[in-house]
């Protein structure tokens, strides 16, 4: 198979997407149903994976956290990429000082680190999954404007760039017709990458307090929720590092597959 | 009647000159050549006309286009915009790369015509592109229309750009050596959808090469240029025959391939670096006929038949 990681990554991502979705329509149990009676239990046939230390079914938490991680990822890298592709092609368009000014101030953000900006985030606006998501998709605007200005600087050496001001054609125009159906492929990539880093942001945010409020299932609160019991029962924090884990490298493996996929001088290695 | 007159056009960077005191006109329906070697200027020009020179280049001077009020040089990237790909348009040398690759070539055919106005809305302009399409030749125009930039061969592309140029009836047509990059077996295919494209319209054609085979069967005057100066100019004809300036005449015989001994002639030496010219006349450090004299920078000599060239030692009128 030439691209097996294009498609072993988009297996897991539809796994995970798929995970998400039959979450909507159906769970084995409430997710969010504690249960005394069945505190801690062991994999059965009526708890596939357990029960966590409220009693609720780990299976189900599993199903709706995928939602919580898709939505996180979607949000934050949407945001950033429509914040972002635009800044990036105004500032390598524009006039110089705009571009400096817009990759200065990018430079200013990316420098601060994004776990603190959602902490600080979370400080000011109340811990939420909103919070977390317009923190982490701040602090990922300054990777889609450096790409989207490199793409745009390359698009713009191109000769068919010339050709169409030749036939006329104002700034605007090359812009939308020219340059962004050129460097959707660059973005496409971003996008699947920042995707992976939002999710383990997530993760991370919620372990810490910051991100998905209780009750709401999301595989960063089940693995905080997992942690005083780590050398009880390590499996309940075993299944929701193992689905961070998936998603993770899912995305991450969708991103290196588009790579190879759209940038021409790798296809020639093919 | 005149549709292009430049007029002591200078390109250069800050510290330095590229492309020196070039004029010429170009009447409706004209075919004109403009020829020499490499790094003689003559894609500067055309850049310069067209207002695309790349950036730190400027052009001083005058160029004026027949219907346009104002100077092209120092027009906006504004003004430039309605002139260019409208009365004043340009096939470029390298098809591969002249097309948006994420693009449908008919779009892009009829986006040229929409931009200008030049037809009513996107189902007019649409048809005009298939229609322009046929004209050039492409098969199934229809089916070529909705087609990407990489499902063409670069013949076929070079025909869509030709459709572009073609599709606002430009009076202009500047071809910078628009069939060099094509296979030979289709280089007379293309060229000969130029030349039909401009008779059509009553377009003036410059057209840029180095082939002198061909500017001497598609164009009735020649400019001759040479470190970035025009150092002959004249009706084909006449030039080709009777060259005067010692560089036409290195040209021509370079090209000839019947000399006496079977060797291929060369001009000596190279062409020097943008700005490495020496002063006085541009050729003097190449020429066999090179005297002191050739420091000052020549004058301009009308010779037989309309034409003129620039050298203080020209080869004999009948040689």
């Amino acid at each position: 198979m030439r691209n097996a990681g294009l498609w072993v990554g988009a297996v897991l991502v539809g796994f995970v997407v798929a995970a998400a979705l039959v979450s909507f329509v159906w769970t084995p149990y409430d997710a969010v149903q504690v249960d005394s009676t069945t505190r801690i239990a062991p994999p059965s046939a009526a708890h596939w994976l357990g029960t966590d230390v409220f009693g609720r079914d780990v299976v189900s938490m599993l199903l709706v956290g995928a939602r919580t991680t898709l939505f996180v990822g979607v949000v934050a890298v949407g945001l950033a990429a429509v914040v972002g592709t635009p800044l990036g092609v105004l500032a390598a368009m524009g006039p110089r000082w705009l571009g400096e000014l817009t990759m200065r101030t990018n430079d200013l953000v990316l420098a601060f680190p994004a776990l603190l900006l959602a902490i600080m985030f979370g400080a000011v606006f109340g811990p939420s999954t909103l919070t977390a998501m317009v923190a982490i998709g701040i602090a990922t605007v300054p990777s889609f404007a450096r790409l989207a200005r490199a793409g745009t600087l390359q698009v713009l050496a191109a000769e068919y760039v010339l050709a169409a001001r030749a036939a006329g054609r104002p700034r605007a125009a090359i812009a939308v017709r020219h340059v962004l159906p050129n460097i959707a492929g660059l973005l496409l990539v971003q996008a699947s990458v920042s995707f992976a880093i939002a999710v383990l942001a997530e993760a991370a945010l919620s372990f810490l307090g910051f991100g998905t409020r209780p009750p709401t299932p999301s595989w960063g609160r089940m693995l905080q929720e997992a942690q005083q019991l780590l050398y009880s029962t390590p499996e309940l924090a075993l299944w929701p590092g193992l689905a961070i884990a998936v998603a993770v490298l899912g995305f991450n493996l969708l991103g290196d597959g588009l790579r190879d996929r759209f940038d021409p001088r790798l296809a020639d290695r093919r | 009647m005149t549709v292009l007159t430049v007029e002591n056009l200078h390109v250069g960077t800050d510290d330095l000159a590229l492309v020196s005191d070039v004029s010429f006109t170009l009447a409706a329906g004209e075919r004109v050549g403009l020829i020499g070697e490499s790094g003689s200027g003559k894609s500067l020009t055309a850049a310069a006309v067209m207002g695309l020179l790349p950036e730190g280049v400027h052009a001083t001077g005058s160029v004026r286009l027949h219907g346009v009020p104002h100077d092209l040089v120092g027009a906006s990237e504004r003004q430039l915009a309605a002139v260019r790909g409208n009365a004043l348009t340009m096939v470029f040398q390298e098809p591969m790369t002249a097309l948006n690759p994420a693009m449908r070539v008919g779009d892009q055919v009829a986006e040229v015509m929409l931009l200008h106005g030049t037809r009513p809305d996107r189902t007019a302009a649409r048809a005009a592109a298939v229609d322009l399409l046929a004209q050039v030749r492409l098969p199934e125009p229809e089916r070529t229309a909705r087609a990407y930039p990489h499902q063409l061969s670069g013949g076929q592309r070079q025909r869509v750009m030709i459709a572009i140029a073609l599709a606002n009836g430009p009076s202009v047509l500047l071809a910078d050596e628009p069939t060099t990059a094509l296979d030979v077996t289709v280089q007379a295919q293309v060229l000969d959808l130029v030349l039909t494209g401009v008779a059509e319209r009553g377009a003036a054609l410059l057209f840029i090469t180095h082939d002198l085979a061909v500017v001497a069967t598609v164009c009735e005057r020649v400019l001759v240029m040479y470190g970035g100066r025009v150092v002959e100019a004249g009706p084909v004809r006449e030039v080709f025959t009777r060259p005067r300036h010692p560089y036409t005449r290195g040209l021509l015989d370079a090209s000839d391939l019947t000399s006496a001994n079977g060797r291929l002639r060369t001009i000596p030496g190279t062409v020097p670096a943008a700005g490495r010219f020496p002063a006085g006349c541009v050729f003097r450090n190449r020429c066999p006929r090179a005297t002191g004299a050739c420091a000052t920078l020549p004058a301009w000599t009308d010779g037989a038949a309309g034409g003129g060239f620039a050298c203080w030692h020209p080869v004999a009128a009948d040689g």
